[in-house]
């Protein structure tokens, strides 16, 4: 059976030597090159929010200070007259900050990214269930951006209702001064929700229908669970925040009320709707990270995971929880109390999964033979700063608390800790782990440390603070917190945050010039540079069409690493067991057949 | 990627379902496609329980026996789309043909009745914009009072209008179907593109029905 197929991979491998280069390099249906094509243009939006964040951060530690005199002249008169930013700008910045990092930065990095990369590498399957839906599910991500992006050059400015754009600000042009911005950023989103649907309908079904004979549902690698379990979340979120973006459009463009209170539609229906979505949302956005950092610390310290199966069961549970606690965003506007208890309660349980894998994190890595390399680093990284974003999150999970610190700068920062200390530095793991199966080299160790170090260090800096800024009062979003008397005594904090992000910014030209470096210099990595177990270090770096020579047949999971028996401390999922001479200790071999129950 | 992987890695010996990718693939997009219904009916409860005001009784409006006929008409295609799929497993193509039109009439037959019914509606004032609501009751288009409020209106046409287009597309895709059929591009073995499509047109349908007795009937 398994020869059929190898030779028909070996024949498509052939042919696609023909394809020319727009079927190579543009309108490609392979999911290596679909991953390729998602990290660059995930990366490049990443530099693009990173520089408003930058915009944002120069008004708040400066306010009122003309921004350079070098980058001056970008801005017209609508959005910095001579530099000085306005405040309609500055809600523009902050929403397009939001909505860039999150919808086409670190979305398109973790599922566009690594849903492509790893999934048909891990299960050991030639490539995606739909290889055209998922060239289409790409392709659909530049559309929607260049709509986000003309929306900077549109009369008005782009939207500037925040990311959640709360009705009723998002209604009517009247009450932002923003009227076609907001209706391109509706455009925009409502495009991208595609994308999201149609790679995730692919990762599902991959995962479920494409796996290698042996590959049962407990031997898939963690960080190929953690995307199938984001898939689901992406599959049925996003059509909830489709239907919420729709009807607002219908508000802002055809006159009808749905969410405008003096047409007696209710502006907390859509909170509830934008919640309903967001919450999973914020799930969506930390899962994937969750599963590379898994996969990073139990082959950096040479050890099993610890507790495998509660990794898994912690991942579903999060899952199922993330649709019954949006309503922890609402304590503030208005919601009987028995239902915010109701909502306090199913929002601190979750306290109980993260707690499980960060135990089980911890769990691997002691008494590992660790190695400290950039990989680890940023995974080790992502367990401390998850924990101190976790444990800001339980402050607001409790609706007494949160009432007091809603709509803060503790909110920022504990946002921040998630999605940056959280998120970004699992991206960073998971970038510097699986480049050289990517693009065949290494990165540079020494340049990853320096980064590394140096993005933890002003990472904290800037961030950490923060939660005293909102303790103290200052208010999310806010243009000049000089305009009120209580928070002008903070004005050194917010300037030493700034100065703090301008470093951290900086520090990341470090790790482009890694990036971009080692893609001709770094060191040839071969099939196997971590000496992993799982299905995606058997193939060659990188891998070609077809992925696998034949098709693997998995013996054991994924994470067999220092067994007592072998001299090598890895175990490669696809290598098949020794006979009786090893003790009799081995498992059988498993056969073709599908093990039952899956 | 060419056909011929893509038709191999369909037959792949795995773990997985015993299904195919294409119907697996269908069954997924449709409970995505059951949130996107899930968050306007939520939207519709929740307008409605906040403000009955806006809604009348069953009927003084909206046209029911005429909505009525034309749920009739989509539950008959969804049997003739059973038909068209009994049709092929038997390797009968011109059944599977005569079926498949049958549907994609019906099916456009239930938009041009969608279309219709809107033109009347909102020439009775019965619109989805605030500022021009103004619906009177069925019988005396002239005169009466104004009944319901814009809310009626906006979801109204929010709920049927995405089950129209939903319908729409799905006569496209039929009529996609139909003339790879009518190239035989179907057979007893190889009936997958019918199957799917009707897991959608069957999808179509149940919201329907759902819709009928949410938006008409209560």
């Amino acid at each position: 059976m398994s020869t059929t197929t190898a030779t028909e991979t070996h024949a498509e491998h052939v042919e696609h030597h023909d394809l020319g280069f727009i079927r190579t390099y543009i309108f490609s249906t392979d999911h290596k090159m679909i991953a390729r094509q998602f990290l660059f243009s995930a990366l490049m939006f990443l530099v693009l929010g990173g520089l408003l964040a930058v915009m944002i951060r120069w008004q708040l530690g400066f306010p009122g200070r003309p921004l350079p005199a070098f980058i001056q002249w970008i801005f017209p008169d609508t959005m910095a007259p001579s530099g000085i930013i306005l405040p309609e700008f500055y809600n523009s910045l902050v929403t397009m900050h939001a909505t860039f990092m999150i919808f086409f930065a670190l979305m398109p990095l973790m599922a566009g990214v690594f849903g492509n990369l790893l999934i048909p590498l891990q299960i050991g399957a030639e490539d995606m269930a739909f290889p055209r839906i998922n060239m289409v599910s790409f392709w659909i991500m530049p559309v929607a951006g260049v709509i986000m992006l003309a929306s900077f050059f549109v009369e008005g400015g782009a939207a500037g209702a925040g990311w959640t754009s709360y009705a009723p600000l998002s209604t009517s042009g009247e009450w932002t001064g923003v009227y076609m911005g907001q209706i391109l950023w509706l455009v925009s989103l409502i495009v991208l929700g595609f994308s999201s649907i149609l790679g995730s309908l692919n990762y599902v079904s991959t995962v479920i229908n494409m796996r290698a004979p042996g590959m049962t549902w407990f031997r898939i690698p963690l960080a190929t669970w953690s995307l199938f379990i984001t898939a689901w979340l992406l599959l049925l979120a996003i059509p909830i925040l489709t239907g919420g973006l729709i009807l607002l459009l219908a508000d802002q463009t055809l006159g009808t009320a749905f969410f405008r209170p003096e047409g007696s539609g209710e502006p907390l229906l859509w909170q509830h709707i934008f919640w309903f979505f967001g919450h999973p949302e914020v799930y969506i956005l930390i899962l994937p990270a969750m599963g590379f950092v898994s996969e990073v610390i139990s082959c950096r310290s040479r050890k099993p995971i610890f507790g495998y199966h509660s990794m898994v069961l912690a991942l579903v549970s999060i899952a199922f929880l993330s649709w019954v606690v949006w309503g922890h965003h609402m304590f503030q506007s208005g919601m009987n109390p028995l239902l915010g208890m109701t909502f306090v309660l199913t929002t601190v349980v979750i306290a109980v999964p993260s707690a499980i894998k960060i135990f089980n994190w911890m769990g691997t890595l002691w008494r590992g033979n660790i190695h400290f390399d950039a990989p680890l680093l940023h995974a080790v990284a992502f367990v401390s700063l998850f924990i101190i974003g976790g444990l800001s999150g339980m402050f607001m999970a409790a609706a007494p608390v949160d009432i007091y610190i809603h709509d803060t700068y503790f909110i920022v920062a504990h946002l921040h800790y998630v999605l940056v200390g959280g998120s970004l530095f699992g991206i960073f793991a998971g970038i510097i782990y699986w480049y050289p199966k990517m693009f065949g080299r290494m990165m540079h160790e020494g340049l990853g440390k320096v980064h590394f170090f140096l993005s933890f260090l002003f990472y904290n800096l800037a961030f950490f603070p923060m939660h005293n800024l909102g303790v103290q009062g200052m208010m999310r979003r806010i243009y000049d917190p000089n305009q009120y008397e209580f928070l002008q005594g903070l004005q050194p904090l917010n300037t030493f945050i700034s100065i703090s992000i301008f470093c951290f910014a900086s520090t990341q030209i470090i790790f482009a010039f890694n990036f971009l470096w080692s893609l001709r210099k770094g060191k040839v990595a071969g099939n196997n540079p971590w000496k992993s177990n799982t299905l995606l270090w058997t193939t060659p770096s990188p891998p070609p069409h077809g992925n696998f020579p034949e098709m693997p047949q998995v013996y054991r999971g994924p994470y067999e690493y220092s067994h007592p028996d072998r001299e090598e401390d890895y175990w490669p999922q696809d290598e098949p067991p020794a006979t009786a001479d090893a003790g009799g200790q081995t498992a059988p071999a498993p056969t073709l057949e599908p093990v039952p129950g899956d | 990627m060419s056909d011929a992987v893509i038709a191999t890695m369909d037959r792949r010996p795995m773990p997985g379902m015993k299904v195919y990718n294409k119907k697996l693939g269908m069954w997924i997009f449709l409970l995505s496609e059951v949130m996107f219904f899930t968050s306007l009916i939520g939207s519709y409860v929740i307008l409605r329980f906040a403000h009955p005001d806006h809604w009348t009784d069953p009927g003084t409006v909206l046209n029911v026996p005429l909505t009525a006929v034309n749920t009739f008409f989509l539950i008959c295609s969804s049997v003739t789309m059973v038909k068209a799929f009994a049709a092929i497993q038997q390797g009968d193509q011109k059944g599977l043909q005569r079926w498949l039109l049958a549907t994609i009439l019906i099916g456009a037959a239930f938009v041009g009745i969608q279309v219709v019914e809107y033109m009347a509606l909102s020439g009775e004032g019965f619109v989805p914009m605030l500022d021009s609501y103004h619906a009177v009751g069925r019988g005396n288009p002239h005169e009466g009072p104004s009944l319901g409020g814009p809310l009626y209106g906006a979801t109204f046409y929010a709920m049927t209008g995405f089950h129209g287009a939903h319908v729409s597309i799905g006569v496209l895709c039929l009529i996609f179907v139909y003339v790879r059929s009518l190239q035989g591009a179907y057979t007893a073995d190889n009936l997958e593109g019918v199957e799917v499509i009707g897991l959608y047109w069957h999808f179509v349908d149940l919201v329907w029905i759902l819709l009928f007795t949410i938006v008409y009937l209560i």
